[in-house]
């Protein structure tokens, strides 16, 4: 009901109301509860620096012509005037030298890519490491994994379009990778690039893919993503009052409004100050691409640099000509079978992890990455991999900057490749379970004080400081599964049981997760430490420091050694 | 004049005489003594020291009359420019044994260059030092440069001169400092690992366009901080270094408990 004593903005938020109902939308938002933490900001620099993409994509396309029509340039810089060159890279360099403002929105945007994908994959690591991809947020998980696949190929895309030496270069590589997969490959190629190498189609088809269709796909699966945010709730590291049933937090309205609205400038701001002061692809000194020069340095962009590095590591004797035709395991092997494993491993961890775990439960509450050491080792193991193949990829500079031979470097990455993952899992899972049973010794015995007292009859012990509740809880409250428990060979009547083999597989996987593992510790462990205490407590009585005594559940100071005190009392 | 006149008879005056003639004998040898030497009119004088420098401190390795062995190269035939480019650049004499020779502070100062210059040239005939109208940018054309740097050079060099790596630890050096003289000689002479660019091949007129590209990227990029002109890979370690680290701070700010 409006009345005209209303101002107004609540004139114009009665009429909406009136009209879409929209107050009960804003109500429930206004009051949704996220959690503070900072790594939940992570998506966030994703989610902004894609709407900076989108702002200064936009602005480019004012500029930018897809096409690879032959025109002679003229204009700056000094070192492209009087060139032949295609449309595409004649208008970048428009853009760059002519347009007002047009070189800093070239680099704001390629600085915004390279830090959409490090934030994705910032997010990602996040989200893996702490387990937030378990039931119900698998199917989340899922279109975040598509949304860096397109974020991949939306980068591909953009790479592309200038038509320079190095993005040629890259297209170059496509192209092989390609025709390296066996019997459709050449034709593949033939399709994509309207005839042999590099054609005329390719940058107008890029342009369309990169402008249009994978722009589209990210911001109608951004939208599913924080969809899903909003209906799973947010999720939440362990700590005192936190549990599968809350969101301890504040709400999004005034308070995570302002924290993100500003965030968003922030990111702007530091996106910005890049492209402003630092060069980002300087086309103009790769030149018009042309199929025959290649430079030295010649790389993708970082979030690429794997595949690169996975070409640069693969012996090159590996390609074989079968009754005339040619398999290229040299290229199809680091290109497409390396990526697809790393990619598959990705996307179906979660799946498999449920799997192994057999846990159907839903899980808001997030786990601290020490106390699944399998999953924090496979992690780090990944990283590890695609480390060495980006380093791989660097091979060529990591020579020059450190004076080393590139042929011994590239032989070190491909024994580490192989070696290096492995090693990292297993120093990572021995840190792990390092970890939680300092949280179980920790909890059982206290904190060391340093206080050390004498007793009456000349004893020495150490003072220990019981955990708070807060510190308590987020050490112990946490389930260590153990390996399946499967069903028998066969039955009661001696039948073999259909299933069997299926089962046992997952066993033996279940067995590699979860054979090493360190319980929380049970109330009834902290019940008998503290007895341990009150007796030392009761032996010391004498000494008021020993013990702060009057603390019935939590506070019984256990103190070092409490086995002989008994013989030892006066 | 009277007064000069009226003290002729000073007893300083035959002192600022004699004085005065040393000035003048002085300056007119000056004026009229023939030039130091130089590499393009070597006297026999010129390339008899050059002789002597070279028995002193070339010819341990490449032997006595320069004729090379099998693992050092025969300077017969190599040149003026391929001396004046090892010597002047400190590559020659050579420090150690290693994949390649490293530049480093030169040994000998330009007269003893030109001197050994000299004496290498009369051994055979070979490329002669370039002039210095040979090697003016301002003369060439950085664009065509462009064009002939990106076909014969960027592969190894980089695409705007920053260097690269070769086999076996062997690389292409930055070109940032290297003088337009010695970039011509490089060409001619082809040191090391490099191929030689005869002027066959790309014509002195294209080299001159090659030195102007490459003083062109001396200015820096338009871009802002060139990030050592590496390409993708320092962008990359950029963009995680300055724009995560700062975001990165940025969100755990934000995320602190604001109680």
């Amino acid at each position: 009901m409006s009345t005209s004593t209303a101002g107004p903005a609540e004139a114009t938020a009665d009429y909406l109301d009136q009209r879409t109902g929209i107050a009960g939308a804003v109500k429930e938002f206004a009051r949704k509860v996220f959690p503070d933490h900072w790594s939940f900001l992570l998506g966030e620099i994703a989610l902004y620096s894609f709407v900076v993409l989108i702002l200064s994509g936009f602005f480019l396309t004012m500029f930018f012509v897809p096409s690879m029509g032959l025109i002679e340039y003229h204009g700056e810089p000094a070192t492209m005037n009087g060139q032949l060159m295609s449309e595409a890279f004649a208008s970048t360099l428009h853009t760059s030298f002519e347009v007002r403002g047009g070189l800093l929105m070239r680099q704001i945007h390629h600085w915004s890519a390279l830090l959409f994908m490090a934030a994705i994959v910032t997010h990602m690591m996040r989200v893996f490491f702490t387990g937030a991809f378990r039931k119900p947020r698998e199917l989340n998980w899922m279109v975040g994994f598509l949304l860096m696949i397109l974020g991949l190929a939306a980068g591909f895309t953009g790479y592309s379009l200038p038509d320079d030496v190095l993005s040629g270069n890259g297209l170059r590589i496509t192209d092989g990778v390609v025709k390296s997969i066996p019997i459709i490959g050449s034709y593949m190629s033939y399709f994509i690039f309207g005839g042999e190498f590099p054609g005329e189609d390719i940058i107008p088809r890029l342009f369309t893919l990169h402008i249009l269709v994978v722009p589209g796909l990210i911001l109608a699966l951004v939208a599913l993503h924080l969809f899903f945010v909003v209906l799973h709730k947010h999720t939440q590291y362990p700590g005192g009052g936190r549990t599968n049933a809350n969101v301890v937090g504040f709400p999004l309205f005034p308070v995570y409004v302002a924290k993100a609205g500003g965030f968003f400038f922030v990111v702007f701001g530091v996106i910005a100050a890049m492209g402003a002061t630092m060069a980002i692809n300087n086309v103009w000194n790769y030149g018009p691409y042309d199929p025959s020069p290649v430079s030295a340095g010649a790389q993708p962009d970082w979030y690429m640099l794997f595949l690169e590095g996975s070409l640069r590591l693969m012996p090159g004797q590996t390609e074989y000509v079968i009754a005339g035709y040619t398999l290229s395991l040299n290229i199809l092997i680091p290109a497409v079978v390396i990526p697809g494993l790393l990619f598959t491993f990705l996307a179906v961890y979660p799946f498999l992890e449920a799997a192994v775990t057999k846990d159907k439960r839903e899980h808001h509450v997030l786990d601290r990455p020490r106390n699944v050491p399998v999953r924090t080792g496979l992690g780090v193991a990944f990283l590890t991999a695609f480390i060495i193949l980006a380093l791989a990829g660097s091979n060529d500079l990591i020579a020059t900057h450190f004076h080393l031979s590139i042929n011994a470097i590239t032989w070190v990455f491909r024994v580490l490749l192989f070696v290096g993952p492995v090693i990292a899992f297993w120093i990572t899972k021995r840190i792990c379970l390092g970890l939680q049973r300092k949280d179980r010794e920790l909890v059982l015995h206290g904190h060391e004080t340093g206080r050390i007292v004498r007793f009456a009859h000349g004893e020495y012990i150490e003072v220990h400081r019981p955990l708070d509740d807060q510190e308590r809880w987020l050490r112990v409250n946490y389930t260590a599964h153990a390996p399946l428990e499967i069903e028998p060979a066969t039955d009661s009547r001696g039948v073999r049981r259909k299933g069997y083999k299926k089962d046992r597989r997952l066993q033996r996987l279940s067995r590699f997760f979860y054979e090493d593992r360190v319980e929380p510790v049970t109330p009834s462990e902290v019940a008998a430490s503290h007895s341990h205490g009150e007796h030392d407590a009761l032996g010391a009585a004498d000494d008021t420091h020993a013990v702060e005594s009057g603390s019935a559940v939590g506070g019984g100071s256990h103190i070092v050694s409490p086995d002989d005190t008994g013989s030892t009392t006066h | 004049m009277k007064a000069l006149a009226a003290r002729r008879h000073h007893r300083f005056a035959p002192v600022v005489l004699l004085l005065l003639a040393l000035l003048v004998t002085g300056g007119v040898y000056a004026a009229f003594a023939p030039s130091p030497a130089s590499a393009d009119s070597a006297s026999t004088e010129d390339i008899e020291t050059g002789q002597k420098l070279f028995q002193a401190n070339c010819a341990t390795c490449h032997g006595p009359s320069a004729e090379g062995s099998d693992t050092v190269p025969s300077l017969v035939g190599v040149g003026a420019a391929a001396v004046d480019f090892q010597v002047s650049t400190g590559r020659m004499p050579m420090q150690m044994e290693g994949p390649q020779a490293i530049q480093k502070p030169r040994q000998f100062d330009e007269e003893q260059t030109a001197q050994l210059a000299a004496y290498v040239a009369s051994l055979g005939a070979g490329p002669a030092i370039p002039t210095d109208e040979q090697v003016d940018a301002a003369l060439g054309d950085p664009s065509n440069g462009a064009a002939v740097f990106r076909t014969n050079c960027a592969m190894c060099h980089n695409a705007v001169g920053a260097g690269g790596a070769l086999s076996e630890g062997k690389f292409a050096p930055p070109l940032w400092d290297t003088s337009e003289r010695n970039i011509y000689q490089a060409m001619q002479t082809g040191p090391q690992s490099m191929p030689v660019f005869n002027d066959m091949n790309v014509t002195p007129d294209e080299k001159r366009d090659v030195i102007a590209y490459l003083i062109e990227q001396r200015e820096g990029s338009a871009g802002g901080l060139d990030l050592g002109s590496l390409g993708p890979v320092s962008e990359g370690l950029w963009v995680w270094i300055v724009g995560m680290g700062l975001l990165i701070g940025a969100a755990v700010w934000i995320g602190a408990k604001s109680s």
